[in-house]
């Protein structure tokens, strides 16, 4: 096989390729470490490529692969891309800030640490809005992320870099974060599948953070047994991080295989009117509604509920994430790593030319939000009425799924991809990107978005399923009925393209 | 005409727990170990890493909380509060603030002799900070994190305090009980209790509280009492010029042995407190703290009353005694062993002190047991020795852990009791000191002394030294007839 070839195959693909010997873990490491050479000028989407640690990953994993064959740990010598949001142990981790350039981990995050302990090989790491506070992957140190399907317009954010890696074969598979939708918005924007898991289901030990009540570690595939697979290799409870839950971890892979072309009996998906909003991209409402007809096609009922404080959930995230973001980005000192600035005269002097000179404008942006509402006299005029406000958000998530339905079906995003500068004016018109994501993970929920079609500029189109806490499972086996009916395979398209 | 003045005094009192690793990471929490060696993610405030609660911390808390009778509170929230330090990593301090883990207790102070009840508003955990290393002739600072993140419980009383006096009694008290739970080791030298007290005075009947003044870092108990009562004096001095203290943090010199300002109201601190996210809501079960409850010593107060009542010991010798648990037990268990509650206590609070200070032995690691100095005590109750001889016992007790009789036997110590032999022993110092013996005779009883003195060197010291005075009493008075 070419190296064209080999790029264009799933993970699962690659795992029989590599135990049948067909190809081995280091050419298949070569060949998509050239792609990403061969294309990170265009699309940005690599900070860090590391060349060496892949190869020696790759090395491993063919000795091992020789040696234990089929027993040899499920993602052995597959190639995957991390989010330079993820701490990488001996990987520079930037959160693509200037704040965090040339620091180098010393440990692994939980989830990288189990992706390398199921013989994963690590590409790179990939850009991202720096400390992921974005839309639109335009907010990074180190330049935006361009989009596959359109190279003037967005890639999505804030993990764009690692969802165009996926969509341009840089990686089959590839780790984000979601704080507000950046995998499954970016996912949309791209035409490839992003899971934000339920909040504890993957350990966020390692992930830098950013709005702790909010983040979450998922995963982005080209196929829904991709995403099954890497799903299952990074969730699980940690000792390391107390928001991380001890609810066993179903065989997501086994439970897709055996839902195989059941359809969809008695599922009963709730159609939120809060979602469905005039402002949202027509092409947009009809492709999601044409993926509703498929789902009832299927056997699912629809449901037509209502979430009525979903208009609440913009404001309510742009206080609690900024409050977090502030909390969280104050150990930005320059003091004990990371940038320092080089001139500076007393303590409260260096503090803040450090912090002026590391941090772009969005983060300072937040910061000074988040500060504000924090403060004496202001905390329970916005972070505590905010809080309050996000209790009744997560009311009526839970209302719905005791009563109404299983799972939700809504638009990933109101618009496609969108040209790069366009929104840059704006943060408001920027924040509602996130507008259809961000109420999963004030409730901490988990959501899947999948392509569902393409708008009249030939761009991709995402559909999102929400579930309950702990229902990935059931969001996995939902996408992959709906997939395999639906008019066109996107995934398919993109293939042609790279 | 000069109406009276009060005081109002309430302390925030710090204290380290003793835990072996650190309230949220893995690090030991040694002391005097090589700057920046006892870190980890957390401590350094690494990218990505979390905190994870110490257990152990809680328990100690919790204990603390019913050993001062405080509600344990079922939830309680750990919160972020805000400051920029350099030994500060995270830029926070993980605390609790709106939901503490103990609320509302007490304990009780002795001054000049009256208990005195001292209300406890609050108990809180948090972790502590590190330390800035400043250099002479250097242009720059170190900052050493070994002691970040170390488990602190900050104990939070009512203004219920009148004195400088008072303040020290609350503070001495309240670092007893730690001990007594064996929750921290109290030690101000090294940092690890120390306080910040808020003062304000009133005109005596008022019942509004003035303005208060915060003093901070106060690490010995003289500090305490010295810093409240020059704060008493000069906020005392504002108020009969018909002038109010500000409301201001000041800081305790004690070079100068004065109060200066560090920050008044108007530059306060604005900590930002909001519940950190990455730590759940603390959840303390009726069992875990019934189990707990189950761990509980008998405390100080409660041990000194119960000596002054049983053992009938005076006020100040129960205080003694009860000072730290290990010598309440050692008490305890010596008198069990020997029914004379006051030679015991004479024989620890003077010989066994003096030997243990002398030797800076701590009582716990005492090579004499409390059995074995019950056993000292009875061999001069019941005459086997005498009080002199067993001084002799003791040190060889203390050195080589030997049981008292194993002594006596071996060396030969056992007092003379018989009559006969201490006669003998009199007719032949009578019979060697001729002039001495008409000298008394004729009236010079003072030397009455240098006899029993020739007496205890020929019996070595072992002659019944009532029985011994009896006999000679009569042998040089006999012979005057």
């Amino acid at each position: 096989m070419n190296e064209l070839e080999l790029i264009r195959l799933s993970a699962t693909e690659m795992r029989r390729g590599l135990l049948a010997g067909e190809f081995s873990a280091v050419q298949l490491t070569k060949a998509h470490l050239a792609q990403i050479m061969s294309t990170n000028e265009r699309f940005n989407h690599f900070i860090t490529i590391c060349e060496d640690v892949a190869l020696n990953a790759a090395n491993s994993a063919d000795k091992i692969i020789a040696q234990k064959k089929q027993n040899s740990p499920a993602l052995t010598g597959i190639p995957v891309a991390i989010k330079d949001m993820l701490v990488t142990e001996g990987i520079e981790t930037t959160c693509a800030s200037k704040m965090l350039k040339g620091f180098i981990p010393p440990y692994d995050c939980t989830a990288v640490a189990k992706l390398r302990s199921r013989g994963a090989v690590i590409l790179g790491k990939t850009n991202l809005d720096e400390f992921a506070m974005g839309a639109s992957n335009e907010n990074s140190a180190f330049g935006p992320v361009r989009n596959p399907w359109d190279e003037e317009r967005v890639s999505g954010g804030s993990s764009g870099g690692s969802a165009v890696s996926v969509a341009l074969g840089s990686a089959p598979l590839a780790l984000g974060t979601d704080t507000g939708g950046s995998i499954r918005q970016p996912a949309a924007f791209t035409g490839i599948l992003g899971l934000r898991p339920t909040y504890g289901r993957v350990s966020r030990y390692g992930c830098v953070a950013f709005a702790s009540s909010l983040d979450q570690i998922g995963a982005f595939a080209r196929t829904i047994e991709d995403l099954a697979l890497i799903m299952e290799a990074i969730s699980g409870h940690d000792e390391s991080d107390s928001t991380s839950m001890k609810v066993d971890v179903p065989n997501y892979v086994a439970n897709l295989q055996a839902s195989k072309d059941q359809g969809l009996k008695g599922l009963r998906v709730g159609v939120p009117k809060e979602y469905f909003i005039s402002g949202t991209q027509s092409e947009v409402n009809e492709a999601v509604q044409a993926g509703l007809r498929i789902l009832a096609k299927l056997g699912a009922e629809l449901v037509d509920i209502s979430l009525p404080n979903t208009e609440l959930a913009v404001p309510v995230y742009y206080i609690i994430n900024p409050a977090e973001a502030s909390s969280n980005l104050a150990r930005y000192d320059g003091v004990r790593y990371g940038h320092r600035t080089k001139s500076c005269g007393s303590l409260a002097d260096m503090y803040k030319k450090t912090r002026q000179e590391g941090f772009g404008p969005e983060v300072k942006r937040r910061i000074m939000i988040g500060t504000y509402v924090l403060s004496a006299g202001y905390y329970d005029a916005y972070y505590l009425q905010a809080q309050k406000a996000r209790t009744l958000i997560i009311n009526d998530f839970k209302a719905a799924f005791a009563n109404d339905c299983d799972i939700i079906a809504t638009p990933t995003a109101p618009t496609t991809a969108f040209k790069i500068a366009e929104k840059c004016t704006s943060p408001l018109q920027m924040y509602l990107a996130d507008i259809f994501t961000c109420p999963v993970n004030l409730a901490g929920l988990c959501g899947l978005s999948l392509p569902c079609g393409l708008d009249n500029n030939e761009l991709p189109i995402g559909l999102q399923l929400i579930g309950a806490p702990f229902q990935e499972s059931k969001l996995m086996c939902v996408a992959q009925e709906l997939q395999r009916e639906l008019a066109f395979d996107t995934s398919k398209r993109i293939r042609s393209r790279i | 005409m000069t109406q009276e003045i009060e005081a109002v005094i309430g302390l925030e009192v710090h204290a380290q727990l003793s835990t072996d690793s650190k309230i949220f990471a893995t690090s030991s929490t040694v002391v005097g170990c090589p700057p920046n060696t006892l870190t980890d993610p957390l401590t350094l405030a690494l990218p990505g890493s979390l905190p994870v609660l110490n257990k152990l911390a809680v328990e100690f808390a919790v204990k603390l909380g019913l050993a001062t009778g405080c509600g344990i509170a079922r939830e309680s929230i750990f919160a972020r509060k805000h400051y920029m330090y350099p030994d500060l990593p995270k830029g926070y301090q993980i605390s609790q603030y709106e939901k503490p883990v103990c609320k509302s207790g007490h304990l009780e102070i002795r001054i000049n002799g009256n208990l005195r009840t001292v209300g406890i508003t609050r108990i809180h955990l948090e972790e502590d900070a590190g330390k800035n290393v400043h250099h002479a002739n250097r242009p720059y600072s170190s900052v050493d994190l070994n002691r970040a993140g170390v488990a602190l419980v900050e104990i939070v009383s009512e203004p219920d305090l009148r004195s400088p006096e008072e303040a020290g009694a609350y503070m001495r008290q309240i670092r007893q009980i730690l001990r007594y739970l064996d929750i921290s080791d109290g030690n101000m030298e090294e940092g690890s209790l120390r306080c910040d007290a808020n003062v304000s005075v009133r005109a005596k009947g008022e019942t509004k509280l003035g303005e208060k003044v915060e003093i901070k870092n106060l690490n010995s108990f003289k500090f305490v009492e010295s810093a409240l009562a020059y704060e008493i004096e000069r906020q005392t001095a504002l108020l009969r010029e018909g002038k109010q203290a500000r409301q201001e943090t000041r800081l305790w010199d004690e070079a100068k042995g004065e109060t200066r300002v560090m920050r008044t109201k108007e530059h306060a601190q604005d900590y930002r407190y909001f519940p950190d996210p990455d730590l759940l809501p603390l959840v303390i079960d009726n069992d875990w703290i019934e189990k707990i409850r189950a761990t509980l010593p008998e405390l100080p107060v409660a041990v000194y009353k119960r000596f002054l009542k049983m053992y009938r010991l005076d006020e100040y010798t129960a205080e003694v005694l009860t000072q730290e648990r290990f010598v309440a037990q050692y008490y305890d268990q010596a008198v069990s062993a020997h029914n004379n509650p006051i030679g015991i206590a004479n024989w620890i609070s003077s010989e066994l002190f003096g030997l243990l200070n002398k030797e800076t032995i701590s009582i716990e690691k005492c090579p004499v047991s409390p059995e074995n100095l019950a056993a000292l005590v009875q061999l001069i109750d019941s005459d086997v020795i005498s009080g002199k001889i067993a001084k002799t016992v003791f040190a060889e007790m203390f050195s080589t852990s030997a049981t008292p009789m194993s002594i006596v036997e071996s060396r030969g110590l056992k007092q003379v009791s018989n009559p006969e032999l201490i006669q003998k022993a009199i007719d032949e110092v009578i019979a060697s000191n001729p002039e001495q013996v008409s000298e008394y005779r004729s009236g010079k009883t003072k030397l009455f002394g240098f006899f029993v003195g020739q007496l205890m060197k020929i019996t070595q010291g072992k002659a019944n030294p009532q029985l011994l005075n009896d006999l000679l009493k009569i042998s040089l008075e006999n012979k005057k007839d």
